[in-house]
């Protein structure tokens, strides 16, 4: 077996020194009946190559994203990444190191956390952000116990625009919890938010871009949340709107959360992912998950290591800000390393580039008969109202080849209502031919 | 003004019906740097034993309990840019907190100084 | 001996210079944003023109203030900054209860295949057939290595895959009337998100203490449960790298009791293919893909922690699952009175999920147990080959996958066990894991894995046996000093913490210049 180091006389000498007869007698406090009392019925090793075969035949029986004209987006988003992004996280000292927790040997890591916090910081407008989380769908769950921790109260609005996965997320991780308040869909961009905090209410939850498409007025819901003594949580699945769109911490954030896939990281099929989180800086030792701190040598060298770790599982166990040990270290990096390639001048191109196509999309659309696009705000994704069930016609477009959507269906099944509704995404990878297939292919499935 | 001891640490030096409360020269000795202090909020009732503040140094975190029941009146805010004081001067500078104390009975079932010295052998 | 500002020691050059040798390798790498700014970029885009925006008034108005590099610099800053850590790659990492095994680039080839890495979580079923089937394929491999009923792919990571574990079993009494139930039992030996997981679900948390012996005492079990008692969160094999010998019988007294046994498979390495926990009679038990299944810890993350369901807690795993549906395989993603919901967005890890089937089919059923055999041997003959110099806590039963040791041997040398790790990565290894479990006064604890040779552990060995005959021999200094010859000495965490600096700032005079 091409990963296992000893041969069988390594083996015997070793048992040797030990001063044991064999393997087994290594096993002696396993109950008897429950060693090796079975045949697993699993085929043997097997050579690369026919791994590899195997593999292979598994990913081409998917439809990629490059094979053809793609407009899927809600919550993950098909974005170019540079080579050099994929070529670096590959190296060893990157890929195959752990969590920096000696850190005369861990400085690539740290320094690579703190300035990604650094980043992320900066990207959001608040003050400090952590060294990444889960994803975007947990990162909301912990920024509303966050939350109700910071203000003692226990109600929690969700608006109308979270995405449903999102939403879903956070009613897990508050089973049975009254105090949770979810409002229904808005796909129109409408919301009544604001007329649901009251002095109880710990925080209230924002999108923007929203599930929908639509921008959300960040800066009223602030002033809304603030004025009963609630936060605002404003949660991000596209970061790349960033680049266009004011910075939540400018409008009177609390705490941001994002889902940071666009940036450096493939669609995967839904992970692994990277959650952002960033907050005010006297929210810090609040704030959940590992953070990185920069602080001198014995002599006297800038250096960084892992800080703040009392509010940590494996100081505080059952009294821990959260029971996260494991968090996305090399997405973090790609996320980083991309950012930084990108640099300010690079992110807004992209962003704006992002915007253009989508409104590219979202005039072709709505020049097919029967299509209304239901956006007047957007940044790369919109959601269009069809005169047939969406998930058939996505359907029936996959057929032809071309990845059109979401159907709002698959993620709100019970909300008749969405029905007809289809959420698109557009990227810089979006061409004019892709948006002309797209629309020539609509209006024929709707003629 | 007498001082007395928890065995878990704090001390209580009762100055009238107030008592101030901090945490031992050997407890700070025994977790090393302290880096933050998060301290009750003044008017917050206490029962003897409750959680009343928190000590962290780099590695622990550690809860500190009133040792009587009463009502927090004043706190030392000078921890919260300074949490080092109660390394350097736990005894003086570095006290925490400030109780209205309830029950002036529940003094005398805390341990004395010879008491605690012994506890500390 | 005089420094150089590298934190290396010099060399012993006789010029009165400080030697910067093997500095020149190792330069001080600056912060991004102080070599990077928003003009420069290493990305390549159109200038977008467009003349209706649909921003409604939400166009930003502050400054991103992002700093950015060219290619090749963004090139050098990642590679200089990669040579400052230490990795599996590049040398042993003996970090007990983090199974740092060797990470085939196979996977990592297979992970970047376009049918599975661009594939978006919310195509239609009908596009990603094989991206389902894989998902079975390694549901099939995980169920038949535990022999369980169920396997819930998504947690994101192994404290992930606890809190889902635990949920069920929540969803499962409150379904059977029994939500009553408040006390989850940990050993104290167990890993600190054990209470924390048990904690945030609004359980009380009562701590079984540990026999002399190391394993958890059966009795304190029996004695603790209760008709209050709703799990048992038990690791095996424990932290202590023992197996825990009489783990049936802690099962049958918590089945008994009417609780359920979660058992924390961090480290399953020791038995996968050897021992099916379902036959120990567990009801739950993550696996971390990360650890066990050689997908990459990539400095911290991303890991993966799926869990596996004996039947009684199979109809509460949480959604999206794979089923067969008339037109192939088909993903649930809402399900009537489903108790659980949804733990995360989307389908889980599926980049980790082609790692680790990657790896399980290239070891084969019969590898992975040569694996758990040799991981455990080589545990085994560290133990056999320091336990002359190293005091054993623990030696009434032979270890598992890693090697426990206590600093005793370090008493009246005035040196501690920090001081005696950080010696170690002077002497080019990573410094084992210390002061855990908690049970064991300075404790050390040692897992090479199946991953390291004869060779690399007779060196280890050598340089643990040098380096405990040192600390013994009065040369505390090398220890209190260490490390020496790393990136940087040591670091002062008491003034990170004191007042954290956890996000780069303009330093003030460029500020003011630039008023």
């Amino acid at each position: 077996m091409r990963y296992l180091p000893h041969s069988e006389a390594e083996r015997a000498e070793m048992l040797g020194v030990i001063g044991v007869p064999n393997i087994d007698a290594l096993f002696s406090a396993v109950p008897a009946l429950a060693l090796k009392s079975f045949d697993l019925g699993l085929p043997a090793h097997s050579p690369e190559f026919l791994v590899e075969a195997h593999m292979r035949a598994l990913a081409g029986q998917n439809h990629a994203g490059s094979d053809g004209p793609f407009f899927v987006g809600a919550g993950a988003y098909r974005h170019h990444v540079p080579a050099t992004v994929d070529h670096l996280i590959q190296r060893s000292e990157w890929l195959t190191a752990y969590t920096p927790y000696q850190p005369e040997i861990s400085q690539g890591t740290l320094q690579m956390l703190f300035e990604f916090q650094t980043q992320v910081a900066k990207l959001t407008g608040m003050d400090v952000a952590n060294a990444s989380l889960y994803d975007g769908s947990t990162g909301t769950a912990e920024a509303v116990l966050m939350a109700r921790r910071l203000t003692k109260r226990n109600k929690i609005v969700l608006s109308g625009g979270l995405h449903p996965h999102y939403r879903d997320v956070v009613r897990a991780y508050l089973k049975d919890d009254a105090d949770l308040v979810c409002l229904s869909a808005s796909p129109e961009g409408q919301g009544d938010i604001l007329d649901h905090i009251d002095d109880q209410t710990a925080a209230i939850v924002v999108q923007t871009p929203d599930f929908y498409g639509h921008l959300r007025n960040i800066k009223t819901a602030a002033d809304a949340a603030h004025a009963k003594g609630a936060l605002l949580i404003v949660v991000i699945t596209e970061v790349v709107s960033l680049g266009l769109l004011e910075a939540p911490g400018a409008l009177g954030a609390d705490i941001v959360v994002a889902e940071g896939q666009s940036i450096g990281n493939a669609l995967n099929f839904g992970g692994p992912y990277l959650g952002l989180l960033a907050t005010r800086k006297e929210f810090i030792r609040q704030m959940p998950g590992r953070i990185c701190g920069e602080t001198v040598d014995a002599e006297g060298q800038r250096g960084f290591v892992l800080t703040l770790s009392t509010r940590e599982q494996h100081i505080r166990r059952e009294k821990a800000t959260s029971n996260i040990c494991t968090n996305s270290g090399l997405c973090a990096l790609a996320f980083s390393i991309h950012m930084a390639l990108l640099g300010e001048a690079g992110f807004t191109r992209l962003a704006r580039l992002n915007h253009a196509n989508a409104c590219k999309l979202a005039d072709a659309l709505e020049a097919v008969p029967g299509v209304e696009v239901l956006n007047k705000t957007f940044f790369n994704e919109m959601t269009i109202r069809t005169p047939q069930p969406a998930a058939a016609l996505i359907e029936r477009l996959a057929k032809r080849g071309i990845l059109g959507g979401v159907p709002v269906s698959r993620l709100e099944p019970k909300d008749h209502s969405v029905g007809n509704l289809i959420v698109l995404a557009a990227t810089e990878l979006t061409t004019d031919e892709d948006i002309a297939a797209l629309t020539s292919a609509l209006a024929e499935e709707l003629a | 003004m007498t001082t007395k001891f928890t065995p878990d640490h704090e001390y209580i030096r009762v100055e009238g019906a107030t008592g101030i409360v901090g945490i031992t020269p050997y407890a700070q000795d025994a977790l090393g740097d302290i880096v933050f202090v998060e301290l009750p909020s003044v008017g917050k009732v206490l029962k003897k034993g409750d959680e009343a503040a928190v000590v962290e140094s780099v590695k622990a975190a550690s809860e500190i309990y009133a040792p009587v029941s009463g009502t927090v009146t004043e706190v030392n805010d000078a921890l919260t840019g300074n949490p080092g004081l109660i390394n350097s001067d736990p005894e003086n500078e570095g006290w925490i907190y400030k109780i209205a104390i309830a029950d002036a009975g529940e003094i005398d079932s805390l341990l004395d100084d010879a008491a605690y010295a012994e506890l500390t052998q | 001996m005089s420094m150089n500002n590298q934190g290396r020691p010099t060399g012993t050059g006789t010029s009165g210079f400080a030697s910067t040798s093997g500095s020149a390798l190792l330069p001080n790498e600056p912060l991004l944003f102080e070599i990077g700014d928003t003009e420069h970029s290493g990305v390549d885009l159109p200038d977008a023109t467009i003349t209706n925006t649909r921003l409604g008034g939400f166009e930003r108005k502050t400054a991103l203030d992002l700093a950015g590099l060219t290619e090749p610099e963004a090139m050098r800053h990642y590679v200089r900054l990669s040579r400052l850590n230490h990795s599996i790659d590049s040398g042993m990492y003996p970090l007990g209860s983090c199974t740092m095994k060797h990470n085939p680039r196979l996977n990592e080839k297979m992970a970047r295949l376009p049918g599975f890495a661009d594939i978006h979580p919310l195509q239609p079923a009908s596009t990603v057939q094989g991206a389902l089937k894989l998902m079975n394929e390694l549901s099939h491999w995980l169920m038949t290595l535990t022999n369980t009923s169920a396997v819930a792919l998504t947690p994101k990571a192994g404290a992930h895959g606890e809190l889902l574990g635990m949920m069920a079993i929540k969803a499962a009494q409150d379904a059977a009337g029994q939500g009553h139930r408040r006390t989850v039992l940990v050993p104290e030996s167990a890993h600190g998100t054990n209470p924390a997981t048990a904690a945030f679900l609004g359980y009380s948390v009562k701590s079984i203490p540990a026999r002399s012996d190391g394993t958890v005492d059966v009795q304190a079990v029996k004695d603790a449960l209760s008709p209050d008692v709703a799990a048992i969160m038990l690791t095996n094999p424990n932290t202590c790298g023992l197996f825990e010998p009489q783990v049936i019988e802690i099962a049958k007294a918590v089945h008994a009791a009417g609780a359920f046994f979660y058992c924390d498979g961090a480290n399953f390495n020791a038995i996968m293919g050897v021992v099916r926990p379902g036959d120990l009679g567990i009801d739950a038990m993550h696996i971390n893909l990360h650890k066990t299944f050689s997908t990459p810890h990539g400095g911290g993350g991303p890991g993966a922690g799926p869990v596996v369901l004996s039947a009684a807690l199979a109809p509460f795993a949480p959604v999206p699952f794979v089923r067969k549906g008339a037109n192939g395989l088909e993903l649930v993603e809402h399900e009537e009175d489903q108790a659980l919901g949804r733990i995360t967005a989307f389908q889980g890890q599926m980049g980790m999920y082609v790692r680790a089937l990657t790896y399980m089919l290239s070891h084969g059923g019969d590898g992975l147990a040569q694996a758990a055999q040799d991981a455990v041997l080589n545990a085994n003959y560290i133990k056999a080959r320091l336990g002359q110099v190293f005091s054993v806590p623990f030696p009434d039963y032979p270890t598992m996958h890693e090697a426990l040791f206590d600093d005793s041997f370090l008493a009246g040398t005035g040196v501690t066990t920090l001081d005696f790790a950080k010696a170690l990565i002077d002497e080019g290894f990573h410094p084992m894991t210390m002061y855990f479990p908690l049970v064991v006064h300075g404790a050390m604890l040692i897992e090479p894995t199946e991953s390291e040779s004869k060779q690399t552990l007779d060196r280890f060995c050598d340089v643990m046996e040098e380096l405990a005959l040192d600390a013994k021999a009065g040369n505390a200094a090398r220890f209190t000093a260490a490390p020496m010859k790393a990136p940087r000495r040591r670091l002062d965490e008491t003034r990170a913490a004191r007042s954290p600096i956890i996000k780069w700032e303009r330093p003030a005079e460029t500020l003011k210049a630039a008023e």
